[in-house]
C-alpha cells in the first residue's frame, strides 16, 4: 500500500484549503478531495444565472484572519477584499438608522434618533473593543483541556488565566457578564432607541439558534465584530469576484506549494487499520492512502457517515450525536435588471452599499426567532441584504446587479412534517421578497432570477449538516474546550492520524480560516514536521 | 428616641430575621424595622376568606438551609412540617398524569414512561444531583472578589475550582459542558416523553424571565437542586401553618436571642454621617441610630431610595440601575369549600406538588408573550393544596389551593390593574379544565400580580429573589460586580436580602452570610 501523499484533506472548504496550504508549506505532499465539481464549500462564487456571479452561500468577508492572509500570501494569489462603508436599517415609518464607519457621521446619525444614545455610543464601542482585544489572540490557539494535567494544557490554562487576570478586576466581571448575557439586555444598558438596538443586535444572532433575548447572544456579537479588514477592527468588505475568490486564492497558494485538489471526489469512508487512519475510500471507488487524514466536513457528517462505528469510542460517538447543529438560516441570491429604489434612503448615501436590514426592533427580531422554535420559517424575517455589485461590478453585466439576502430564521425541518423542497421553499422565498418590496416599489419588477436556499438546500449542496452555516451551534456547551466534544477539542479525533479542521472545531464558524490553521498546527506538531503555523503572540 | 442599638435591620423578611437572629446571638443589640404590620415579607400566611388561610406567595420549603434550622433551633420555635418528600405530578389534560418521585416515574393508570426514558431520566438526575451537591458549599461562601491578593478571595475561588475538580475527570468534563446549557436540550437528549421533559424543565424556569430553551437554565436547575427538605436533596416540604409559620419561627428565634422587632415602622432613609452609616429615619420622622445598618430590602431600593445616589459614584449607580428585576410569576390562592377532583388523579395525590407544564413547547409558548409585555394566555402552573396535610389552615372540609402562575411579566403593556381580572379568568379556566367543578367550590380568591407583590412586599419587580437570579447576576456578580460581599460603598451599610448571594426562595443563607460578614468586618473596625 504505497502512499502517494503525506496528507489527505476531505473537503475543499476554506478551512480544509487552509490546513492543506500550511501542510504543503511544511513540505508535505497534500491532496484535497472534494465531492463537488467546484471548490470552496460555502465560500464560493457560482454563476447560477448566465452573466451573474453569486456568492451563493457566505457573502461578506471580515473574519478572515489577517495573519493567515499574510502567511499564505493570498493577496499575491488574487484575494482582494474591498471594504464597504457601514449599513442601514430601514424603519416601518419611512425613516432609517444608518451605521457609518466614520465616527463623526455615526455620532450625528445616532443623535438624530436619540441624544442619550449618542452619548452612550462611545462607551459602548470602547467596551466592545475591550472584549474584542481580549478574545482576538485566543482564536489562533488550541483550547486547553481543563481536566488534564499535561504540561501543555496547564501552561495554556495559566496563560489564559493570566490574560484574564490582566484585565483588572472591573473588566474581569464585565467579561464574564458579556459572555453570559443576551445581546438585548446588553444593549439595554446603553441605548434606548429601538432601531439602533435592532441594528446592533443583528450581529448577535446571525448563524445561531438563538434570539436577541437569549443569554449568550452577546458573545456572538463579539464573534462577528472581531474581524478586521485592513486593520479596522469590526469592518466588513466584499471579496472581489465573490467569496469564491477566497477559495480560489487558497487553491492557488496550495498549488504553489505543490498541493493537489481532486474534484468530483467525494469520500465514502475513512480507511482505518489497527486503530490508525490510513487513507480514504471515495464514492467513485477510488482509494487514496496517507498517514494523515483531515476532515473539513462537520463533525456529524465525518463521524456518523464517513467513519465506521466500531472504530470510534462510545463516549465520543455519544458526544457527536449530541452535538447541536440545527440550521437557522436561509438565503436568496437574486439577479436584478437594475438597481432597486429605496425611497426612504437619501440618494448616493455610501451606506446604501453596505448591509441593509428591515427589522427595526428587538421585539420583531425575537418574534422571528419564536417562529423558528415553533418549527416554521419567520413570517417577519430578519434579513442581511446587500448589493455587492455597487462596489464590485464584476459580479453582473454592466448596469445590472446582484443582490444577496441572508435570512433568519428557517428551521432545518418544518414542524408540519412537510419537505422544504417544493412549495415551502417558494413560500419562504416569497416572504422575503415581499418584505423587501415593502421598502422598494420597483424591486419585484427588476427580478430576473432568484435562487432560494433553505437549510435543506444548504445541506444537500455543500454537506453542512442540518444547514447550519457554522458547522455547529455557538453556545458555551459547544465552545472552546467543549467544541466539538469535551476531551476532543484540539483537532485530534479518537482515531490516530485522523484530524478535524472545519468550523465544528474552535473557534467556530464564519469565514475565519482559524480552525484550519489551528488544526494544521496540531498536525505538524504531531508529525514533528516543520511548523509553518505561527503561535499567536503571548 | 429609642435605646442604643448596635445594629438595625431594615425589613423583617425571612433573611432580615435570620440576620437579626445571628447578630443578636453574637451579643449585639439588634432592632428589626418592618414596614408592614407583621414580619416575614413574602413568606407569609394570610386569611383569604373567613377561616381559610393560604401561603401568600412561597408555598413549598425546599431550600431552607439546615445550618440555620440547627443554629437557631427553629424546631423549638415552632417550625414544623405538615408533609415532606412530596412527589411531583405532571398533569395532563387527558388524565394520563405522571408521578415523579425521586428517581421513580410512574403513571396512576398503567405503565409509566419507556425503559429508555426512565434510564435516561435517572442518568441525568444522578448527574445533576451530584453537581448540585458539589456546588452547594458555595451557597454559604461570601463571594470572592476577582483580581485581589486577599487570601480569603483566593481561597474561595480555589474552593470552587476544587469542588469541580473533585468530581473526577469524566464528571468535570460533563459539568463544564452542561453548566450553561439550556434545560430543554439537556433533557431532550436523554428523554423522549414530552410530559416528563416539560415537568422537569419547569423547575429550571420557576420565578425567572427565561424559557426552557434559554441558555444558562441548567445552572438555575443546579441551584434549585442544591436545596433539601427534611434532609433529602431536591425534595420539597409543606410547612405547617404555611410559610408564615416559618417566618414566625424565625421571628421567635430572633426575639429569643434578644433582637427587638418593630412592625409598622417603614424606613425611608439611611442616615449617613461622615461617610458612614449612622442609622435610619422612619417615615414618621423618627430617627434611630446604630453604627451597623443591614438592609433586607433589594439593592435598587436600598441604594437608590433609602441611601440615595448622592452617596454613590455614578458608575455604581448605573450598575445598580442596570440590575434586571423582571418578575415573571403571579400567585393565585383559592379558598375551596371542598376537595376538587382532577380526572385521572386519585384523591390522595392531591396532596402532592402538581404542575401544569405539559411540554417544552408549551412552556416556550407561555414564555414568549412575557418578552413583549403580555401575560401567557396558556400559563404554566405549580399547584399545591397544603390543606390536604394541614387542617389548621381551613375550616372543616374546606381546602386552599395555592398556585404559582407563569408567565406574568412585571410590566404589562395593558397595565395589570386593568388586566388582572382577565388573567384570573384564564387561570381559573385552566384549573377548571383539569378539575371540572372547581369553580363551583370557590368561596374566596386572591390574585397577586407582580405589581401587587411589588407594592405589597416592596420587592422590586415582584421578583421573589429581589432581582433575576441568572448567571450574570449570581455569586460574585450579585447584586453588582465588586460589591457582592454584603458590604456596600458606604461603611457600616450592608445587604442581607435575596438581592445578595445566594438569592432568596426562603433559604435564609443571604441573611446568615451577611450577619457573618458584619461580625467579621465590624470586629476589625
Amino acid at each position: 500500500m504505497r502512499e502517494a501523499h503525506d496528507a489527505i484533506v476531505m473537503g475543499a472548504g476554506h478551512n480544509g484549503l487552509t490546513t492543506a496550504c500550511y501542510l504543503a508549506k511544511a513540505g508535505l505532499k497534500v491532496l484535497v478531495v472534494e465531492r463537488n465539481d467546484y471548490i470552496g464549500g460555502a465560500t464560493v462564487s457560482r454563476e447560477l444565472h448566465p452573466g451573474w456571479i453569486y456568492s451563493n452561500c457566505s457573502y461578506v468577508s471580515s473574519l478572515m484572519r489577517p495573519e493567515i492572509v499574510r502567511d499564505l500570501e493570498l493577496a499575491k494569489h488574487g484575494l482582494q477584499v474591498i471594504p464597504y462603508d457601514g449599513g442601514v436599517t430601514l424603519t416601518q415609518d419611512c425613516d432609517y438608522f444608518a451605521y457609518h464607519n466614520d465616527h463623526e457621521a455615526l455620532y450625528r446619525e445616532i443623535a438624530r434618533h436619540s441624544r442619550k444614545d449618542a452619548e452612550a455610543y462611545h462607551r459602548y464601542s470602547m467596551d466592545l473593543m475591550r472584549q474584542c482585544r481580549f478574545i482576538k489572540p485566543l482564536l489562533l490557539r488550541a483550547p486547553p483541556d481543563p481536566t488534564s494535567f499535561k504540561p501543555r494544557d496547564l501552561r495554556e490554562l495559566l496563560f489564559l488565566g493570566k490574560k484574564f487576570h490582566d484585565l483588572g478586576e472591573a473588566q474581569m466581571y464585565e467579561t464574564i457578564r458579556f459572555w453570559t448575557m443576551s445581546i438585548a439586555d446588553f444593549l439595554d444598558e446603553y441605548f434606548e432607541s429601538d432601531v439602533i438596538k435592532a441594528h446592533l443586535a443583528g450581529s448577535g444572532i446571525i448563524g445561531t439558534a438563538l434570539g436577541p433575548c437569549s443569554p449568550g447572544s452577546a458573545y456572538i456579537l463579539l464573534h462577528h465584530y472581531m474581524g478586521e479588514v485592513d486593520g479596522n477592527i469590526g469592518s466588513w468588505g466584499f471579496a472581489r469576484g465573490g467569496m469564491g475568490s477566497i477559495a480560489k486564492s487558497l487553491a492557488l497558494a496550495l498549488q504553489a506549494h505543490g498541493g493537489e485538489i481532486a474534484m468530483g471526489a467525494g469520500v465514502e469512508k475513512v480507511l482505518v487499520k489497527g486503530g490508525r487512519a490510513v487513507g480514504v475510500a471515495l464514492e467513485n471507488g477510488d482509494a487514496h492512502f496517507a498517514r494523515t487524514v483531515v476532515s473539513n466536513m462537520d463533525v456529524k457528517r465525518t463521524f456518523l457517515k464517513c467513519v465506521a462505528r466500531e472504530d470510534l469510542p462510545a463516549d465520543f460517538l455519544e458526544g457527536v450525536r449530541r452535538f447541536k447543529i440545527r440550521g437557522s438560516s436561509g438565503k436568496l441570491n437574486i439577479a436584478l435588471d437594475g438597481l432597486p429604489d429605496f425611497p426612504a434612503l437619501p440618494e448616493g448615501a455610501p451606506f446604501r452599499k453596505g448591509d441593509t436590514h428591515f427589522t427595526d426592533s428587538i421585539e420583531r427580531m425575537e418574534k422571528a426567532y419564536d417562529d423558528w422554535k415553533r418549527g416554521t420559517w419567520s413570517r417577519d424575517p430578519y434579513v442581511d441584504m446587500m448589493i455587492p455589485t455597487q462596489i464590485d461590478p464584476t459580479m453582473a453585466p454592466p448596469g445590472k446587479h446582484y443582490m444577496t439576502v441572508f435570512v433568519q430564521y428557517a428551521p432545518p425541518e418544518l414542524a408540519n412534517g412537510e419537505p422544504w423542497d417544493g412549495p415551502n421553499r417558494d413560500a419562504f422565498g416569497q416572504t422575503v421578497i415581499d418584505q423587501i418590496a415593502d421598502y422598494s416599489p420597483n424591486f419585484k419588477d427588476l427580478i430576473l432570477h432568484a435562487e432560494v436556499r433553505t437549510p435543506w438546500d444548504i445541506e444537500n449542496e455543500i454537506g453542512l449538516t442540518e444547514g447550519n452555516i457554522f458547522q455547529g451551534e455557538l453556545t458555551f456547551d459547544q465552545l472552546v474546550f467543549n467544541r466539538p466534544v469535551p476531551g476532543y477539542a484540539q483537532y485530534r479525533s479518537p482515531v490516530k492520524g485522523l484530524y478535524m479542521c472545519g468550523s465544528s472545531t474552535h473557534p467556530g464558524g464564519g469565514v475565519m480560516a482559524a480552525p484550519g490553521a489551528n488544526a494544521a498546527r496540531e498536525i505538524l506538531r504531531d508529525l514533528g514536521a516543520k511548523q509553518t503555523v505561527r503561535e499567536m503572540a503571548r | 428616641m429609642s435605646g442604643t442599638y448596635d445594629a438595625i435591620v431594615i425589613g423583617g423578611g425571612h433573611n432580615g430575621l435570620v440576620c437579626a437572629a445571628y447578630l443578636a446571638r453574637s451579643g449585639r443589640n439588634v432592632l428589626v424595622l418592618e414596614a408592614r404590620e407583621k414580619v416575614g415579607g413574602a413568606a407569609a400566611t394570610e386569611e383569604i376568606a373567613p377561616g381559610y388561610r393560604a401561603p401568600v406567595f412561597a408555598h413549598l420549603l425546599h431550600h431552607l438551609h439546615p445550618a440555620i434550622e440547627k443554629d437557631l433551633g427553629l424546631a423549638g420555635h415552632g417550625l414544623a412540617l405538615a408533609a415532606r418528600g412530596l412527589a411531583t405530578v405532571a398533569l395532563e389534560r387527558s388524565g394520563r398524569h405522571l408521578r415523579i418521585d425521586g428517581a421513580s416515574v410512574t403513571r396512576f393508570d398503567g405503565p409509566g414512561v419507556s425503559e429508555a426514558d426512565l434510564a435516561g431520566y435517572r442518568r441525568v438526575r444522578a448527574r445533576l444531583l451530584k453537581y448540585a451537591k458539589a456546588l452547594k458549599p458555595m451557597l454559604t461562601e461570601v463571594p470572592p472578589r476577582l483580581g485581589t491578593t486577599a487570601w480569603s478571595d483566593r481561597k474561595s475561588l480555589l474552593k470552587l475550582g476544587w469542588a469541580i475538580r473533585r468530581l473526577g475527570r469524566a464528571d468535570m468534563r460533563e459539568f463544564l459542558r452542561i453548566v450553561l446549557m439550556n434545560v430543554a436540550d439537556l433533557f431532550e437528549d436523554e428523554i423522549e416523553d414530552e410530559l416528563l421533559v416539560g415537568a422537569l424543565a419547569f423547575d429550571a424556569v420557576l420565578g425567572e424571565h427565561v424559557g426552557p430553551r434559554s441558555p444558562n437554565t441548567v445552572l438555575s436547575l443546579l441551584y434549585r437542586l442544591s436545596g433539601s427538605a427534611a434532609g433529602v436533596q431536591g425534595a420539597v416540604a409543606v410547612p405547617k401553618g404555611g410559610m408564615g409559620a416559618v417566618a414566625d419561627a424565625l421571628a421567635a428565634a430572633a426575639s429569643a436571642a434578644g433582637a427587638e422587632i418593630r412592625t409598622q415602622a417603614p424606613v425611608t432613609r439611611v442616615l449617613v454621617e461622615g461617610d458612614r452609616a449612622a442609622g435610619v429615619v422612619l417615615d414618621s420622622g423618627e430617627d434611630i441610630r446604630a453604627p451597623e445598618v443591614i438592609s433586607n430590602a433589594g439593592p435598587k431600593i436600598t441604594f437608590l431610595d433609602l441611601l440615595g445616589a448622592e452617596h454613590l459614584d455614578a458608575g455604581f449607580v448605573r450598575q445598580v440601575a442596570n440590575i434586571r428585576t423582571r418578575g415573571s410569576a403571579a400567585k393565585l390562592n383559592l379558598a375551596l369549600k371542598g376537595l376538587p377532583e382532577i380526572q385521572g388523579l386519585p384523591a390522595e395525590a392531591l396532596g402532592e406538588r402538581l404542575v401544569i407544564a405539559p411540554s417544552v413547547g408549551y412552556l416556550e409558548e407561555a414564555f414568549n408573550p412575557a418578552k413583549y409585555g403580555e401575560f401567557s394566555p396558556r400559563p404554566a402552573l405549580e399547584i399545591t393544596l397544603p390543606s390536604v396535610h394541614d387542617a389548621t389552615l381551613v375550616p372543616d372540609g374546606g381546602h386552599v389551593l395555592s398556585a404559582v402562575v407563569q408567565y406574568a411579566p412585571t410590566r404589562l403593556e395593558a397595565g395589570w390593574d386593568a388586566a388582572r381580572d382577565g388573567f384570573q379568568e384564564i387561570v381559573l379556566d385552566l384549573l377548571e379544565a383539569h378539575a371540572p367543578g372547581l369553580r363551583s367550590l370557590v368561596v374566596g380568591q386572591q390574585l397577586l400580580t407582580p405589581l401587587d407583590l411589588e407594592r405589597r412586599f416592596r420587592m422590586t419587580g415582584g421578583h421573589w429573589h429581589h432581582g433575576e437570579l441568572v448567571v450574570d447576576q449570581m455569586f460574585m456578580l450579585r447584586p453588582v460586580p465588586g460589591a457582592a460581599q454584603y458590604e456596600t460603598p458606604v461603611a457600616g451599610l450592608f445587604l442581607c436580602g435575596a438581592g445578595a448571594h445566594p438569592g432568596g426562595g426562603v433559604m435564609g443563607v443571604a441573611g446568615m452570610n451577611a450577619a457573618k460578614r458584619v461580625m467579621a468586618r465590624e470586629a476589625v473596625g
